[in-house]
């Protein structure tokens, strides 16, 4: 077993186990925080693969964006896991049946002969000045430059309809602009008023 | 070096042999790195506590001297205080998770200084040439704010948690101004490389480094390095008038200090990184014989302690800005003023051959 297989399978197990964790653990918090964990050893996993852009971008999308506002909202709420446990038996065949059928799809997938340790060797090495953002970047922009375009339009739309959906106008509601409050002027708020003085001395 | 790695595989085997040296002599070079960085961030706790005396017409540190020595007065108080923080209790109170309460400050140290694995000193002076170092960069330095969070958290306690929370939303949204700031840094390089970003600003005097074409861009990456280090002006985080300390008001010694020394080592790091892809890294100002004769890796070290001086200096004159008047900021000022910027240099980088070495267009070829 050489040093790549070492660290595979240690990663694979730190994967898994923080894995089965985020489902199972009861403090939500951990569970988010062992979602980030999971996502960091994937990332090792993908270094592994020499797909370093892939990997870092996994580690800054995910880890230093996503989860942070996750994390941000499950601190913030107050939840009653008595209250989430309640149907649980009664949905249970529904989640079971979901689970097979996804179990199903997978094993399709990996089974098929598009997978396979013959059809996907372990990778050669690329020389030193090789440079995977670059490769990732023509494809994208070149060959798949249609389904990058419409994944952007997509990604766009949802994120336009959660503001639309979310966005509430109210005649009632003062709030500071803070444009104007930082041009403001000395001139504007301040009236220098000469007084004489009462007595001359 | 041979000698070394012969002895090695003499006495643990071919295979192991070289993978124990490999790892002797990365950890050895880390050490290279670290420590001078934690003496440099000792050392800055003392710059900045002289110069904001000074700016304020006070005098700072003047009583702590190795041996008695008296003009070396004042040097002795960084060690002083690393000693007394060392002896200090650690408090853990009750109703924390303790064990994210003591997880939280590795959490902060961790990513500030494996950041610093891809810095490079001079041409040949990096641990690690990686092709997407400044992604990496960008993806350790948004791992530090998971410290915070959860030093807010696990403290149980409202200031510690306010705190946590102004400073989550803030990291992430300068961070997006800093990513695309870093984009044109990128688009005028053509590499991701730190090394090769140095490279590229070759020439014959400082008219060739980044910050001439790329000025505006040179400012909003500043301006949001201070933001994302949680640093005056922007230090709504720790708000000692508002929120007592902030994320860490009920951290206690040790654990205190390791997030004091995340914070200045992020600094030093945004300092570094700034020097890198604007300043020219190693590069001296011009390209004749006095300058040249000075090391790079001393130039780089000069320019750090420019940049890091405008920390101080903006730490010590501007008033705090107010909470929504900093998300203002980040997000209807500088994120389009960037995006407009990438859109107008790749304009200019597709115009024709002719048009391009016209006298005032030239500089950003």
């Amino acid at each position: 077993m050489n040093f790549q297989d070492v660290i595979f399978y240690s990663f694979s197990v730190i994967l898994i186990t923080s894995a089965l964790g985020v489902i199972t653990v009861r403090n939500p918090v951990y569970s988010a925080l062992l979602l980030v964990l999971a996502f960091i050893t994937c990332a090792g996993l993908w270094l592994l693969l020499e797909a370093e852009f892939l990997a870092i971008t996994l580690v800054l999308v995910y880890v230093g964006a996503v989860m942070v506002l996750f994390l941000f909202v499950v601190m913030m709420l107050d939840i009653n896991l008595d209250r989430l446990r309640e149907g649980f038996w009664k949905w249970f065949p529904f989640g079971a049946l979901v689970a097979l059928i996804m179990v199903g799809e997978m094993s399709m997938v990996l089974m098929g002969k598009y997978f396979g340790s013959e059809e996907m060797p372990t990778p050669t090495p690329h020389d030193v000045d090789y440079s995977n953002t670059r490769e990732l970047g023509r494809l994208i922009y070149t060959e798949y430059v249609y389904a990058f375009e419409l994944a952007a339009v997509l990604l766009l739309v949802a994120m336009v309809a959660a503001i639309a959906l979310t966005l509430r106008h109210r005649e009632d509601k003062k709030s500071p602009n803070p444009s104007k409050q930082v041009q403001v002027k000395k001139e504007e708020r301040l009236r220098i008023v000469a007084i004489p003085s009462e007595k001359k001395e | 070096m041979e000698n070394i790695q012969q002895q090695f595989v003499q006495l643990f085997g071919t295979e192991l042999g070289s993978m124990l040296f490999s790892l002797t002599t990365n950890l050895a070079l880390i050490f290279a790195i670290v420590i001078p960085l934690l003496l440099g961030v000792a050392y800055l706790t003392f710059a900045e506590r002289k110069v904001i005396a000074y700016m304020q017409i006070r005098v700072g540190p003047n009583r702590v001297t190795f041996f008695g020595i008296p003009w070396l007065r004042g040097w002795g108080q960084p060690i002083a205080d690393a000693v007394k923080a060392l002896m200090k209790e650690i408090v853990i109170p009750t109703g924390a998770n303790k064990f994210l309460f003591i997880l939280a400050p590795i959490l902060t140290i961790m990513p500030a200084l494996a950041a610093w694995a891809v810095i490079p000193f001079s041409p040949e002076l990096v641990l690690a040439d990686i092709n997407a170092g400044l992604l990496y960069i960008l993806a350790m330095t948004s791992m530090g704010i998971y410290g915070i969070i959860i030093a807010g958290w696990a403290s149980n306690s409202k200031y510690a948690f306010l705190g946590a929370m102004r400073s989550a939303a803030q990291v992430v949204s300068y961070e997006l101004a800093m990513g695309f700031a870093l984009v044109c840094v990128l688009m005028m390089s053509q590499s991701l490389n730190l090394g090769d970003i140095v490279n590229g600003q070759q020439g014959d005097s400082f008219l060739n480094w980044y910050l001439i074409p790329l000025f505006p861009m040179f400012l909003v990456y500043l301006i949001s390095g201070i933001a994302e280090t949680n640093r005056a002006p922007f230090d709504v985080a720790e708000g000692e008038s508002e929120i007592v300390a902030g994320f860490h008001v009920d951290y206690s010694g040790m654990a205190f200090t390791v997030f004091f020394l995340a914070e200045y080592s992020n600094m030093i790091l945004v300092a570094a990184l700034t020097s890198i892809m604007f300043l020219g890294g190693w590069l001296p100002p011009l390209d004749i014989v006095p300058f040249t004769l000075i090391p790079g890796f001393i130039w780089l070290l000069l320019k750090i302690a420019f940049v890091l001086f405008f920390f101080l200096w903006f730490r010590a004159t501007f008033p705090r800005y107010r909470y929504d008047q900093i998300m203002r900021l980040g997000w209807k000022v500088f994120i389009p003023i960037t995006l407009v910027w990438i859109v107008l240099l790749g304009l200019i980088m597709q115009l024709p051959e002719s048009v391009r070495n016209l006298p005032l267009l030239n500089i950003w070829f």
